[in-house]
C-alpha cells in the first residue's frame, strides 16, 4: 500500500487514489490525418516496463486532480511526483 | 493427574484458578495462564492429532506459533467452532470444548492410519502422479481426495462475532516484545519518539523473561530480575503503546502493515457477550524495528515424529514458564549449547534427565561445563538412529557417528525415554522481513539466513537477525537501533551482560541411520508428511528449484507454512546438488504470517455494510407499495410491484399496459447528472458526445452517445441546455461514475485549455418520470400555469417552473415511446413530487412501474440500454445507430476507431430484432443464435440481448446481436435451448410505433 504524495493535499494512503497508466501518451490533435498503425499505436501500445515508468495517477477520493508519478516497477518506489503537462525527470 | 507432572510455579499462572476443559469428549482440569497445550501436557496427553497423509500420531511439539502437530478444532457450536487452532499458542479459558482433526473415528484408533502402512506406495507427488489419469475419473478420485484431506471443519453458520479495524500511526513500530524490542523501545521512547510495541502472546519479554539462570547476568543482576524492571518502566512509559496478543499479520510496502489483535479469545465463552472478538490494526510506520526472535530446530533422524518428541526449548518453557513436565524420562538431542539450558530446567525443576545425545565431539562453553559437573551422562558424538512407541515415544536407540558425519558405527544403545528434547539450532523469524520485499543472505557459521538489504525504513534486531547469544543480542541491538534512529547516546550504553559463550558447532540436515535411507522416516514437514526421502526423489525425477520441490513435495505447505521445516528442505536439497545453501534462494513467506479468520479480514463490512446501499428519496413510497428491488450499480431501484400475489410476469404486463394506455410513472432519479458549465460547454460536448451540439438552443434537450476511444459505445443519455453556458448531462444509473471521471480526465490532461466545469449532481435532484397518453392532462394538474402544448412545450425541451416554493426542471423526453414529462426536483422534495403526481394521477390509473417494465417499454420502441445491448464491443454502426455520427464533426472521442479496418468490417456483430415464429415463446437473454444445428461445431452467430413479451403487441420481442445482422433481415435462425430449439426470423429493432406518433400523446 503505497503514500503517494499529491502534489494538491498532500501525503495520502494508495486507497484514495487511481492509477491511470502510462503518461506522457498525448491524444494526437489531428486524428483523421493519422493511418490504422499509427492510430493503434496510440491507442493500444503500452510499455509495461522493469524500472523506473512514468504513470498518470488520480487523486479520486480526495481532489480528483490528475497528476503523473515516476514509480519503480520492480519495487514500487516512487521517484518523483510531478503535475499534468510538465515534462518527465531526468532520473 | 495420574502423574505429578505439575511443578511449584506461582510466577506466570494460577494456581489459584482452575479451569476446566474437554478435550476429545474428557473433561480435564488446567490453570489460568495456560494455553491448551501446557494444559493438555499436564493432564499427560501428548497425542493430540493425526499427520495429515499417513495418519500417524503426533504430538504436541512445540510451545508457539511453529507448531505443526497440535491443531485442534475448538468449539462445537455450528457457527462459532473454529479449524485449525494451535493448541499452542490459544490461552486457556474456562469451558473450552476441543476436537482432534483429521482422524476418524478418533484419535486413538485411526482408520487412515493404514496409509502409514502403505507409505511406500505414498511417495512424493503420489497425488499429482495417480489422479491423473483417465481425467474423466477426476471427480471420482476428488470424492475420495477430499474426504481423506481436509484439516478441520469450517463453520457452516454465520459467524456471529464482532471486528474492527483501526488504522494507526507511529513513528517507530517495534514487532515482537523479547528483550531487543523492549531495549530499542525504551531507546526510541528516551529520544521522545511515539513506539508502537505489539506482542503476540499475553506478557512482555520474551524467552528472556523466564529464564531463570545463574550464568546470565546485566548489570550484574540476574537476566530475567533485570528485564522485569525494564518492562516495569516501559509499561509506565506515555510514549510507548504497548498492545498485546496482537501479532503482525502482514508487511508491506511503505512501512503499511497488519496486525490482528486478540481480544476475547482467552475468555470463557460467557464473558465475551458483546465484546470485540478481534481487531485489525492498519498500520503506517515512519519506521519499522522487527524483534521477532528465532525459532528452533528439529533435527532430522528416522521415526522423529513420535508423541513425546519436542523442541528441547519447549520443553523448558513448559517447565520454567507453565510448570508443567513434558516426562519423567527425559533425554535430550542437541547440536548446540542452548539444549544445555533446558537439561538446567529441568535439573533444577527435580526432573529426571537420563541422558544428553549430542552430535558435536565436545562443547567446553560455560553452560556445559555446568552440566557435566551436575554429573548428566552426555553421549558425544552421536545420534539417535531410531525411536519406539506408537502414540508415545518410549525409547530411543543411539549409535556413535563416523569421522564424516553420514554414517553410524559402533554398537547400538537403547535408553528409555517418554520425552526427547530435541534441538538443531535456530532458526531467524525472517518472514516479515522478506514479506516486506528484503532480501535474505545466508550466514554459513550458523547456518541461517540473515536480512540483507530492504529498500524500507526498517531494522532487524535480536535473534530475528541472527544473534543468538545474549550479550550479542543486547550489544548490536543498542548499537543497531541507535544508528538507525540516529541516536548518539542512550541509557544503555554501559550496559554490562555476562552469558555463556558456544564455541564448537556441527550441523548434520540428515542424520544417518544404520538402515537405508529407503527403509527410514525422517520427517520435515510434519503436518505435511514429507521426509527427507520425499526431497531426495523430488531431485532425482529433475525438480531443481526450491519452489518446485516444494510443491511437489508439499513441504512447507500446511498451515504452519514450514516454520520448522523449510531450512532442513534447503540443507538437503544443497547436501544432495553440492549446492551452496546461499545460492539456493528460499522459498517465498507470503502473508499472512499466521492464519487470520476473514472475519478479521472484512471487520464490521458485513450484513447490510458489507457494501454502500444506495436509496433514491423516493425509497420509502416504494417499500410501503410493495415495489420488489433490483441492484442497478450500487443502488436499489424498483424492479416491479406486484399487486395480489402478482408474478413478476403479471406485474409487469399490468404495468407496461397502463403505462401505454393510460399512464405510469418511473422513478428516474439514480440516472447520473453532470452539471456542466463554462464558455466552452458547447464545444466540450461536441467532443465528447458522437453527434452535434452546436445549434442546440436553450431550453432545449438531445440525445446523446458517447463511445471510448477504441469507438466502442461507452454511455448514453439526453442532456438539456439550461443556459448559455449551462448544460445538464444525464448518463446511465451504472455508468454516471465513470463517465463523470472520464470526462474530467479528459479534461485535465487533454483539453485543459477548455473553460468547463463539472459537478456531479446525481444526489441532488430527484426525478419523477410520468409517461403515456393521459402524462399532460397529469402534469397539467399539477403545474395549473405551465404551457403544456406542443408549439410552447415540444418534445425535446425543457421548462423551469415552480410548484409553490419548489424549483421544479421539467423535461419532456421519453424513453418509452409515450408522451412522458420528467419532473426534477431538488433531492429532499423528491418524496412529495412523487406524491403529488399519484394524486393526480389517480383518476387515470396512474401506475408505478419499476425497472422491468422500463426495460420492457424501450425495447418495443428499439431502444438500447448500453450494458445489456452492448457490452464494450459495439460501435454506434453495429447499433444501426449511424444516424447519431455527426459527418461534420472533424473530431469526438473514438471518431478515429469508427473507420479502423475492424471496425469496417461487413461481418461484426449488429443489433437486430428477433421475433419467434410461436409468439408467446420468450427466448432466454443471452441465449445463443445458430442457424445450422447439425453442424459441428456448430456457428455461433450471436446472441439475444434483450427479450420479453410485449401485452400491448401481444407477441415476444427480443433484441439481439447477430454475426453480418444487418443483411439478414427476414432470415429464418435457431436459438437452440436444453430441452428445444426455438425458430425466430430477424427483423427491425422497432416494434411498436415506427411512425413515432404515441410521443405526442
Ligand atoms: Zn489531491
Amino acid at each position: 500500500m503505497f503514500l503517494i504524495n499529491c502534489p494538491y493535499c498532500g501525503e495520502r494512503d494508495q486507497s484514495e487514489f487511481v492509477s491511470g497508466g502510462e503518461a506522457h501518451i498525448a491524444r494526437p490533435k489531428q486524428p483523421t490525418e493519422l493511418n490504422d498503425d499509427q492510430w493503434a499505436e496510440y491507442l493500444f501500445m503500452r510499455k509495461n516496463i522493469k524500472g523506473v515508468q512514468f504513470e498518470r495517477w488520480n487523486h479520486a477520493h480526495g481532489c480528483r486532480k490528475w497528476f503523473n508519478v515516476a514509480r519503480d516497477t520492480s519495487n514500487d518506489k516512487i521517484e518523483k511526483i510531478y503535475k499534468m503537462g510538465e515534462q518527465p525527470p531526468k532520473l | 493427574m495420574s502423574k505429578n507432572l505439575r511443578i511449584n510455579n506461582k510466577q506466570f499462572v494460577d494456581e489459584t484458578r482452575k479451569l476446566s476443559f474437554v478435550f476429545n469428549g474428557k473433561k480435564l482440569y488446567g490453570y489460568k495462564g495456560d494455553t491448551l497445550a501446557s494444559a493438555l501436557l499436564s493432564n499427560d496427553i501428548h497425542l493430540v492429532g493425526r499427520s495429515f497423509k499417513y495418519h500417524r500420531p503426533r504430538g504436541i511439539m512445540t510451545s508457539g506459533s511453529e507448531e505443526p502437530n497440535a491443531i485442534l478444532q475448538i468449539g462445537n457450536d455450528d457457527a462459532l467452532t473454529e479449524p485449525n487452532v494451535r493448541a499452542t499458542e490459544i490461552e486457556l479459558y474456562d469451558g473450552l470444548i476441543c476436537n482432534s482433526q483429521n482422524c476418524w473415528p478418533s484419535v486413538n484408533f485411526d482408520i487412515g492410519g493404514i496409509n502409514n502402512f502403505l507409505s511406500p506406495l505414498l511417495p512424493a507427488g503420489f497425488y499429482y502422479k495417480t489422479f491423473m489419469w483417465p481425467a474423466s475419473f477426476w471427480e471420482k478420485y476428488e470424492y475420495f481426495i477430499r474426504k481423506s484431506a481436509g484439516l478441520g471443519k469450517s463453520p457452516t453458520k454465520q459467524d456471529p462475532d464482532m471486528y474492527d479495524h483501526r488504522y494507526m500511526h507511529c513513528d517507530i513500530l517495534i514487532v515482537g516484545g523479547g528483550v531487543s524490542g523492549l531495549v530499542a523501545a525504551k531507546i526510541a521512547s528516551d529520544d521522545n519518539k511515539k513506539v508502537l510495541l505489539l506482542e503476540d502472546k499475553e506478557l512482555l519479554g520474551g524467552s528472556l523473561i523466564y529464564d531463570d539462570n545463574d550464568i546470565s547476568k546485566i548489570d550484574n543482576q540476574k537476566s530475567n530480575e533485570w528485564l522485569k524492571k525494564l518492562i516495569d518502566n516501559i509499561k509506565n512509559d506515555k510514549n510507548i503503546i504497548i498492545k498485546t496478543r496482537t501479532s503482525l499479520a502482514a508487511y508491506h510496502n511503505y512501512n503499511f502493515l497488519l496486525a490482528r489483535q486478540n481480544l476475547t479469545d482467552h475468555l470463557s465463552v460467557n464473558d465475551r457477550n458483546n465484546k470485540i472478538r478481534q481487531r485489525l490494526y492498519k498500520i503506517r510506520a515512519k519506521k519499522v524495528i522487527i524483534s521477532t526472535g528465532a525459532i528452533e530446530r528439529p533435527q532430522v533422524f528416522h521415526n522423529n515424529d513420535r508423541p513425546g518428541i519436542m523442541l528441547a526449548s519447549a520443553v523448558k518453557k513448559y517447565i520454567d514458564y507453565y510448570g508443567v513436565r513434558c516426562g519423567l524420562e527425559n533425554v535430550i538431542f542437541t547440536n548446540n549449547d542452548s539444549a544445555y539450558e533446558t537439561a538446567l530446567s529441568l535439573h533444577k525443576s527435580g526432573t529426571k534427565l537420563n541422558a544428553i545425545i549430542d552430535i558435536r565431539d565436545n562443547s567446553s562453553s560455560e553452560i556445559v561445563n555446568k552440566v557435566k559437573s551436575l554429573g548428566i551422562q552426555i553421549y558425544w558424538n552421536h545420534t539417535v538412529i531410531n525411536t519406539k512407541g506408537y502414540k508415545r515415544i518410549n525409547k530411543i536407540t543411539i549409535m556413535k557417528l563416523n569421522d564424516k558425519g553420514n554414517d553410524v558405527v559402533g554398537k547400538k544403545i537403547e535408553l528409555n525415554c517418554d520425552c526427547l528434547a530435541i534441538s538443531g539450532g535456530w532458526t531467524p523469524m525472517v518472514h516479515l522481513f522478506t514479506q516486506s520485499g528484503g532480501k535474505l543472505r545466508f550466514d554459513n557459521k550458523d547456518n541461517i539466513f540473515v536480512p540483507d538489504k530492504t529498500n524500507l525504513d526498517q531494522l532487524s534486531i535480536g535473534s530475528a537477525k541472527g544473534d543468538f547469544e545474549l550479550d550479542d543480542v543486547l550489544k548490536n541491538s543498542i548499537k543497531d537501533t541507535k544508528k538507525f534512529l540516529n541516536i548518539e547516546n542512550s541509557n544503555f550504553d554501559k550496559i554490562d551482560v555476562k552469558c555463556s559463550k558456544e564455541k564448537e558447532k556441527k550441523n548434520i540436515w540428515l542424520l544417518p541411520s544404520d538402515r537405508p535411507l529407503s527403509k527410514t522416516k525422517p520427517f520435515l514437514d510434519y503436518q505435511n508428511d514429507s521426509t527427507a526421502k520425499d526431497i531426495k526423489l523430488a531431485l532425482r525425477e529433475g525438480f531443481k528449484s526450491i519452489e518446485h520441490v516444494k510443491r511437489y513435495t508439499t513441504t512447507g505447505m500446511g498451515t504452519d507454512q514450514g516454520k520448522l521445516a523449510n531450512m532442513h528442505a534447503l540443507g538437503i536439497v544443497a547436501d544432495t546438488t553440492n549446492t551452496n545453501m546461499g545460492d539456493l534462494g528460499t522459498t517465498t513467506f507470503r502473508p499472512p504470517y499466521t492464519p487470520l479468520t476473514f472475519g478479521t479480514i472484512v471487520g464490521r463490512n458485513v450484513g447490510q455494510f458489507f457494501d454502500i446501499f444506495r436509496k433514491t428519496p423516493m425509497h420509502e413510497w416504494h417499500v410501503e407499495n410493495n415495489a420488489k428491488f433490483e441492484n442497478v450499480g450500487q443502488w436499489k431501484r424498483a424492479w416491479y410491484y406486484p399487486k395480489d400475489g402478482e408474478t413478476m410476469h403479471d406485474a409487469v404486463q399490468r404495468e407496461s399496459k397502463a403505462a401505454r394506455e393510460s399512464s405510469g410513472i418511473l422513478d428516474a432519479s439514480t440516472l447520473g447528472k453532470i452539471d456542466i458549465q463554462g464558455t466552452d460547454a458547447n464545444e466540450f460536448l461536441n467532443r465528447v458526445y458522437t453527434n452535434a451540439w452546436s445549434k442546440l438552443q436553450i431550453g432545449k434537450c438531445r440525445y446523446g452517445l458517447m463511445l471510448n476511444e477504441d469507438g466502442m459505445v461507452y454511455d448514453d443519455g439526453v442532456t438539456t441546455r439550461l443556459g448559455e453556458n449551462h448544460y445538464l448531462m444525464t448518463t446511465t444509473t451504472g455508468g454516471a461514475a465513470n463517465v463523470m471521471s472520464k470526462l474530467e480526465d479528459y479534461l485535465q490532461t487533454e483539453w485543459p485549455e477548455l473553460d468547463v466545469f463539472l459537478t456531479s449532481v446525481t444526489d441532488h435532484y430527484a426525478t419523477a418520470s410520468v409517461c403515456g397518453p393521459n402524462a399532460k392532462k397529469i402534469i397539467n394538474k399539477i403545474f395549473k400555469d405551465l404551457d403544456l402544448s406542443d408549439e410552447s412545450f415540444p418534445h425535446m425541451s425543457f421548462k423551469e417552473v415552480k410548484l409553490g416554493d419548489i424549483n421544479c426542471r421539467v423535461m419532456r423526453i421519453s424513453f418509452t415511446g409515450e408522451l412522458s414529462y420528467e419532473i426534477n426536483v431538488e433531492a429532499s422534495y423528491g418524496k412529495y413530487i412523487w406524491e403529488k403526481c399519484i394524486e393526480a394521477g389517480k383518476e387515470f390509473n396512474i401506475t408505478p412501474y419499476g425497472t422491468e417494465t422500463m426495460h420492457l417499454l424501450r425495447a418495443e420502441k428499439g431502444f438500447i440500454i448500453v450494458g445489456q445491448d452492448t457490452d464494450g464491443t459495439m460501435t454506434p454502426v453495429d447499433l444501426q445507430m449511424d444516424w447519431i455520427i455527426s459527418k461534420k464533426k472533424y473530431d469526438f472521442i473514438g471518431k478515429r476507431s469508427l473507420y479502423r479496418s475492424d471496425t469496417i468490417r461487413e461481418d461484426r456483430k449488429q443489433l437486430v430484432g428477433l421475433l419467434t415464429d410461436d409468439p408467446n415463446e420468450i427466448l432466454e437473454e443471452g441465449a445463443q443464435i445458430v442457424k445450422d444445428e447439425n453442424k459441428k461445431p456448430v456457428d455461433m452467430l450471436g446472441h439475444v440481448t434483450s427479450s420479453y413479451f410485449s401485452p400491448t403487441l401481444k407477441k415476444s420481442i427480443a433484441l439481439a446481436v447477430l454475426k453480418e445482422g444487418k443483411q439478414l433481415k427476414g432470415q429464418k435462425l435457431l436459438v437452440p435451448m436444453i430441452d428445444k430449439t426455438i425458430k425466430v426470423t430477424v427483423s427491425d429493432t422497432i416494434f411498436l410505433d415506427k411512425e413515432n406518433e404515441r410521443i405526442n400523446g
